[in-house]
């Protein structure tokens, strides 16, 4: 199955401003702002009140949560729309994450939907009238062994033909894109090979979250924040409101998307999901002037590294070896990765470590994400997207709202449904996102 | 030269004068100093730029809190960027240079951004930079970039090592000032196994820097005798120069110990810096406190500093920050600096207490009710402008300002663990809350407790609680009497103005940015730091984030209280990443495993490659040979024609024992073990959970309840975390044990026509291996070379006549000898990973490239493996229809046509299709050349590949242009019946 286009790639509405009539961003209201001590900027959301009913709940305030809000009411003009969010918006994975946005997975449901929010990404700023960073310096996956480069050419050849972009790189290459990396071939690991994905990146990952709320609270949307689901309502086999520590809300659409703790969401509603929860850990340095200008990966080593446009260097690694809700960082996945990091990268040695932290991955058998109904008629769920899905948001937002909007999966979002666990149907992308994210 | 502002007196040692530059100039300073300390004796205030706007900066503290005080230290490719000038000890010859700045700290280019900073407010980024759409990445970014990050690393790799290592303790006290010093005194002299970490190289904390009394004398001897007996004391370990920078589950903390930081070079043979890791049964966080500063307008010059920074250097260091300075509290503190200053004989300027009720002062004019409103000064304050109580304005000249505003305890370790500090109306600070980590008490000023005698007590306390907890008797534990004034405080968080007023230093935030965040509702304090930047500077908000909580919370309305706070994350200072990797870098990043036969396959000229964290023989090249493939195709054509030895000790071993042994692989394996004859082996296919293949490999059954797995070489580790898994959390009613005997035994294959001849002219007379007495898949406890004890499995993976013979470890090296001797009759020929390879592709065997975590036993042609008379892991979800459907893929063997190469990661095309996802059939996994066959053949998954055997395909490499045709055959190439095996 070949990707399928995106029938939406989002107005570019940056000429205009936001529909709704907030204030337009841009360099002449900040030069005209500047002059008026910045007094007319207005709140980028409301603290909405919640509401007795709602067309649409979504749980969860983040990047993924905004984004199905958004696209409800900008794509199917349902905005009578509440995002309801346990504590502050951005702040469960969207805030936590290491920022790594490809498109470059295995099978072609993978393709489809990282594609599509790839194109999404790609206008996000100007969609969103918010500029969310996204940076497109480019992704390099690295191979240190003879097994990976033979791994890495099925992976290739599939992407190639899945119509997204891809190239392989040798050493001296390497070296010359990354000028910082020890190619020595003597040491531990050599680097052998490795595949770059230029359109990849990063983006500020508060500023996507900020952006959608931004822009969803432009359209309508109530963005609730404070308040925590406690229970799900049913009648039967429907879902009729949310109980939340703010009182019930009356719904017949729920859409959940809490990342790290589906499955405690899920039982509410007696549905026990193939998630398993854990720890994933990243760091980041001190601000040190510009060394790095893409992204590094490599599953041999595991770990993977970019600058931020501060400076940081940003590093991440694998999940904790055990399920946990401990959002913190642990000690021997850091230890880990930060070897690995100086191994390929010596100059790093004398860096300093400014914060290490941790954040709860939802990953599935199959380590592809769930975008389904559910037996609860009314009751959806996005979740599983586990140590990789901050480059989903806006494909997963976008197929979400899609198929709440309409109560059946569009054909991007249909391989994801839960069954597939029992059908067999898998994407298996372990390979795809091992480390990697 | 000159160091105009030193006093008399002081903790430093005049008779050890040392040099240092800073800038290129040369300074003089004294053993004992920072390079604060010496800066500030040698009238230097400009020291840094900050981040955004590159505003002038000088030293504000005196400890790891400094936002301001960054320098690039020491030269080549030792240069540390971002080095706290507050912690860095003074060492003759020391070099620093400013950052952040060009073409030098005085003249900075970069400070137009200053001009500019009325567009670039908090997150001015989010709103700007859009249009056109491609400049962002052409333009806008490689901008923003290029003005990015304070220092620059050298560039050159590390030239010092690093250490990790262990240690352990009843109780860990971390902070040596009065109630650290007072706890691991109290633990010391009751005998329990004391560690105590202090980030200064003097025991003391406040007690350095203050004239106090304490037990009738000074303050800081007392420190010192109290430092001297739990040196003396071998239940007690002192570490300075230690800071513990975060805490883990069950009573870890990491302790970061700069062993060679004070000097020049570490000495030869040591490290610069060890992480310890330190298990603590219990532990005494007494980390004190640290000072606030008071917003107002231009707050930020050099010179205006904490008030106990500022009564600091004077006191311990000597160092005056200017002839001429001026107080700032809200608190009685700042009255107690005024009276250090003037006994050390510096001038007063005034002091200046916002409290209408301030007490009065003998030792300098007082502003009673008056606030400092702004500064002024060219590259550092040279007056200040008061706003009095009566509403009048008045400037008063001063080289420096010292400022109170109260303090905050460091509470930071508590929060490791997600805690949250709670507010304390009476000193108007956050002190630690809930979710303190277990096992982690916290006394003296970092939980509030802010006097020497208070401070002495709770240490004592505290730590009478812990030892109580641990059963350690304490007989008597008296305090020192001390100071025990306590201090109070009327809050001022900020001074209104007109201008710009700094509460992040380093990434300058001001009050505008905290009100432009609440205007645009970035409200929550997670929102404000993240919008603003405030607090996610090097000193992680130590020196901003309450005076920006409490900001927010005026503007709000809400009391600080309610508006919360951020929570601080490990580590507690900024820690160079070198000292996590240890010595885990270069060649020794991971352990390199050697084979038992390694050294004499490098004495036979072995290339070797790296397999899992083993070396392993590739190929054995002879005289002539030039290139691989000829070494590999005569290692293969010698072996199918007489024998072969190859080490095989690297694959997984894991010896299984017990009453339920059995049971337990029926479990594991999806196919039967406990009906396994002693003394016989069988191939046992493993699943995952999900029915996925997770590996695969023989397992022998040597007695009744003891088993031996083996597994793949790659998933060695996995298998056995895999299995204790089970054991342990799934089964753990079964009687059964598991251990890895990997590195217990040496292994070697000796197959070949001729493998049993070789074998018999080592094993032991008695030990009958003839096929009859020892056929296929049989295995036996035996002993060779007259009495070595030996196990001997007849099983084969080249599809030859072949064993495997295991001898303890240590007698490899002996065997494989012996067995090239036993040989060479035989013209017996050692093989490597090459041939091997080959080798079991020409059978058809699968290894990792096959089992790549998306196949199933369907896929591999496996399915009746699967036994549906039992249940097994993985076996019900390995049943789902999708995995079983008849088109799916299937293992099959492929033999290019035409002169063609199979190349592995090729997808497969049938013979006219168009090249693209929708046609792609599959893919292949492994490739060889056959010298058997005299082909390049190849094994992969194509879909209904079992029908399809005669069938062309197409193999395309779409990125390098290629693509080859290949015909579909069955996966074993060679002797699919197996009569050779059974020979
Ligand atoms: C350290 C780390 C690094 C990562 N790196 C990358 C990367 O480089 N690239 C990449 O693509 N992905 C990465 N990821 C994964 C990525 O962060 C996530 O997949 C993605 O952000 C998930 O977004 P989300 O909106 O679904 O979840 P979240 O941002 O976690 O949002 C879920 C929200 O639900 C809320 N919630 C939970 N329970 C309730 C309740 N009962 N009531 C109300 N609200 C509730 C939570 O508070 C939270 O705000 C990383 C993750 C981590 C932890």
């Amino acid at each position: 199955m070949a990707s399928e286009k995106p029938d939406h790639e989002g107005p570019d509405r940056g000429l205009s401003g936001l529909p709704g009539g907030k204030p337009k961003y841009s360099a002449f209201a900040l030069a005209r702002q500047a002059m008026q001590y910045h007094q007319g900027w207005q709140r980028a959301w409301r603290d909405a009140q919640p509401r007795d009913e709602y067309d649409a709940v979504i749980i969860g305030g983040g990047g993924h949560g905004l984004a199905t809000a958004y696209y409800l009411a900008a794509v199917h003009g349902i905005n009578r729309v509440a995002v309801v969010e346990k504590g502050w918006l951005g702040g469960g994975n969207t805030g936590r994450n290491t920022t790594i946005i490809r498109s470059n997975y295995l099978w072609d449901e993978s393709a489809a939907i990282y594609e599509h929010a790839l194109k999404l990404w790609e206008g996000m700023s100007q969609d969103l009238n918010f500029n969310v960073m996204f940076s497109q310096r480019g992704v390099l996956t690295i191979a240190h062994s003879e097994h990976e480069l033979r791994e890495m050419s099925r992976r290739v050849h599939a992407i190639r033909m899945n119509g997204i972009d891809s190239e392989i790189l040798g050493p001296d290459e390497i070296r010359k894109f990354v000028p910082i990396i020890n190619i020595d071939q003597t040491i531990r690991y050599p680097v052998m090979g490795g595949f770059l994905q230029k359109r990849g990146g990063t983006a500020r990952h508060d500023a996507v979250a900020w952006g959608y709320a931004r822009a969803a609270d432009d359209l309508g949307v109530d963005i609730i924040q404070n308040c925590e689901v406690t229970g799900l309502r049913r009648n039967g086999r429907r879902i009729v409101g949310i109980e939340t520590s703010r009182g019930f809300i009356k719904t017949r659409k729920v859409g959940c998307v809490v990342a790290g703790h589906s499955s405690v969401v899920a039982a509410m509603a007696d549905i026990r999901l193939p998630v398993a929860s854990r720890p994933l850990q990243a760091l980041v340095s001190e601000p040190i002037k510009p060394i790095l200008d893409t992204v590094i990966m490599s599953n041999a080593v595991h770990m993977y590294v970019s600058q931020s446009d501060k400076g940081e260097m940003v590093l991440g690694a694998g999940v904790d070896k055990y399920n946990s809700y401990a959002q913190r960082g642990s000690f021997p996945v850091p230890e880990h990765m930060i070897s690995a990091a100086v191994e390929l990268f010596p100059v790093l040695s004398r860096l300093r470590m400014l914060r290490h932290w941790g954040g709860i991955v939802d990953t599935c058998p199959d380590a592809s994400p769930i975008i389904s109904k559910t037996d609860v008629e009314g009751l959806y769920f996005n979740c599983g997207w586990g140590t990789g899905g901050f480059k989903a948001t806006p494909g997963s937002g976008y197929v979400f709202a899609d198929l709440i909007a309409n109560d059946r999966p569009n054909s991007i979002a249909a391989p994801y449904a839960l069954d597939r666990f029992q059908t067999g149907l898998l994407i298996d992308e372990h390979g795809a996102a091992g480390v990697a994210h | 030269m000159t160091q105009v502002n030193r006093l008399d007196g002081g903790l430093i040692d005049r008779d050890t004068p040392l040099d240092f530059t800073f800038d290129g100039r040369r300074y003089g300073g004294f053993a004992g100093d920072t390079l604060a300390s010496a800066l500030l004796a040698n009238g230097v205030r400009l020291v840094g730029r900050s981040f955004k706007y590159h505003r002038p900066r000088g030293i504000i503290s005196a400890g790891s809190e400094e936002p301001n005080a960054l320098v690039e230290l020491r030269e080549g490719a030792r240069r540390e960027p971002n080095s706290r000038a507050t912690m860095t000890e003074l060492h003759d010859g020391l070099v620093a240079r400013s950052q952040n700045r060009f073409p030098s700290l005085g003249f900075d280019l970069m400070a137009v951004n200053d001009r500019f900073s009325a567009f670039l407010g908090a997150g001015f980024y989010y709103k700007t930079f859009m249009w056109p759409k491609a400049f962002w990445e052409r333009v806008y970014e490689p901008l923003i970039r290029q003005a990015a990050g304070l220092g620059a690393l050298s560039g050159d790799p590390d030239p010092d090592v690093y250490d990790r290592g262990f240690r352990h303790c009843d109780l860990l006290v971390i902070g040596a000032g009065p109630a650290g010093l007072m706890a691991a005194l109290t633990a010391g002299r009751a005998g329990a196994e004391v560690i105590l970490v202090d980030e200064d190289f003097r025991a003391g904390g406040r007690l350095t820097m203050e004239r106090e009394t304490v037990a009738g004398i000074n303050g800081a001897d007392w420190a010192a005798e109290a430092a001297a007996e739990l040196v003396s004391m071998p239940n007690v370990r002192v570490m300075p120069r230690s800071t513990a920078i975060g805490v883990f589950d069950h009573g870890i903390y990491s302790v970061l110990e700069r062993v060679a930081d004070h000097l020049p070079v570490p000495r030869e043979g040591t490290p610069r810096q060890i992480l310890w890791r330190v298990y603590a049964k219990r532990a005494i966080l007494a980390a004190g406190a640290t000072e606030r500063l008071i917003a107002f307008d231009n707050n930020d010059r050099p010179g205006i500093m904490q008030a106990s920074a500022v009564r600091g250097y004077v006191n311990r260091w000597a160092a005056a920050p200017a002839e001429r300075i001026a107080i700032f509290t809200n608190n009685d503190d700042g009255h107690r600096t005024a009276a250090d200053l003037a006994a050390a004989g510096v001038e007063i300027a005034a002091i200046i207490d916002s409290r209408p009720d301030a007490p009065a002062s003998d030792v300098a004019e007082l502003f009673a009710g008056a606030v400092v409103s702004n500064s002024s000064g060219r590259r550092g304050v040279g007056h200040v402008t008061l706003r009095l109580a009566d509403g009048g304005r008045k400037h008063v000249s001063c080289g420096a300002l010292a400022v109170s505003g109260g303090w905050n305890p460091n509470v930071h370790l508590t929060c490791h663990h997600r805690g949250r500090p709670q507010w304390q109306e009476n000193i108007a600070a956050f002190v630690p809350g809930d979710g303190v980590p277990p096992g982690l008490a916290v006394a003296g000023a970092a939980r509030g407790i802010f006097s020497t005698a208070g401070a002495l007590a709770d240490g004592r306390d505290q730590a009478l609680a812990q030892l109580a907890e641990l059963g350690i008797k304490v007989t008597s534990a008296t305090v020192p009497e001390a100071d025990d004034t306590p201090v109070k405080i009327t809050p001022l968080w900020h001074v209104g103005g007109t201008g710009r007023a700094w509460l992040d230093q380093q990434n300058d935030v001001t009050v505008k940015d905290v009100g432009l965040a609440h205007q645009e509702n970035f409200r929550a304090v997670e929102h404000l730091k993240r919008y603003t930047t405030l607090g996610m500077a090097g000193d992680q908000g130590r020196t901003s984030n309450v005076l920006g909580l409490a900001v927010m919370a005026e503007l709000t309305g809400k009391t600080i209280a309610d508006t919360g706070t951020t929570i601080y994350r490990p580590p507690y200072t900024p820690t160079p990443i070198a000292a996590f990797a240890g010595r885990s870098v270069g060649r020794n990043f991971r352990p390199t495993r050697l084979p038992p036969s390694h050294h004499w396959a490098a004495e036979q000229g072995a290339v070797f490659v790296e397999a899992g964290s083993w070396m392993r023989a590739q190929w054995f090249p002879r005289e002539g040979e030039v290139h691989w493939r000829e070494s590999v195709d005569r290692e293969v054509l010698a072996t199918r024609r007489s024998v072969g030895v190859c080490d095989v000790s690297t694959l997984g071993k894991i010896d299984i024992q017990g009453n339920d042994a059995g049971a337990f692989l029926d479990l594991v394996y999806s196919n039967r073990f406990s009906t396994l004859p002693v003394g016989r082996t069988r191939y046992g296919l493993m699943l995952r959970e999900d029915g996925m293949v997770m590996d695969d490999g023989t397992t022998a059954r040597l007695g009744e309840t003891h088993y031996l797995m083996t597994t793949t070489t790659a998933n060695a580790v996995g298998v056995y975390r895999h299995l204790e898994f089970v054991r342990q959390c799934l089964r753990p009613d079964m009687d059964v044990q598991l251990i890895s005997a990997t590195d217990s035994w040496a292994q070697f294959a000796v197959a070949g026509p001729n493998a049993r001849r070789v074998l018999q002219a080592v094993v032991d007379s008695q030990h009958d291996i003839s096929n009859e007495a020892f056929p296929f898949m049989a295995c036996r406890a035996i002993s060779v070379c007259g009495g070595v004890p030996a196990r001997l499995f007849r099983i084969s993976f080249s599809g030859e006549l072949a064993y495997e013979i295991a001898v303890p470890a240590r007698y490899g090296d002996a065997m494989i000898r012996a067995l090239m001797a036993a040989g060479e009759p035989h013209d017996i020929t050692p093989y490597g990973t090459e041939a091997l390879g080959v080798m079991r592709i020409e059978k058809g065997h699968v290894t990792g490239n096959e089992l790549n975590g998306t196949i199933t036993a369907h896929n591999l042609g496996m399915a009746k493996m699967v036994s549906t008379k039992k249940d097994s892991i993985g076996a019900v979800l390995a049943g789902r229809e999708a995995l079983v459907a008849e088109d799916g893929l299937c293992l099959v063997g492929l033999q290019a046509i035409d002169g063609d190469h199979v190349t592995a990661g090729a997808h497969m095309f049938a013979e006219s299709t168009p090249v693209d996802a929708a046609h792609d059939e599959g893919y292949v996994t492994s490739a060889a050349w056959s010298p058997h066959i005299g082909a390049s053949i190849g094994l992969g998954f194509i879909v209904r590949g079992a029908n399809r055997h005669g069938e062309t395909v197409r193999l395309m490499n779409p990125l390098e242009g290629r693509s080859a045709r290949a015909r579909i055959c069955s996966p074993h190439f060679i002797d699919p019946e197996g009569e050779r095996l059974r020979g």
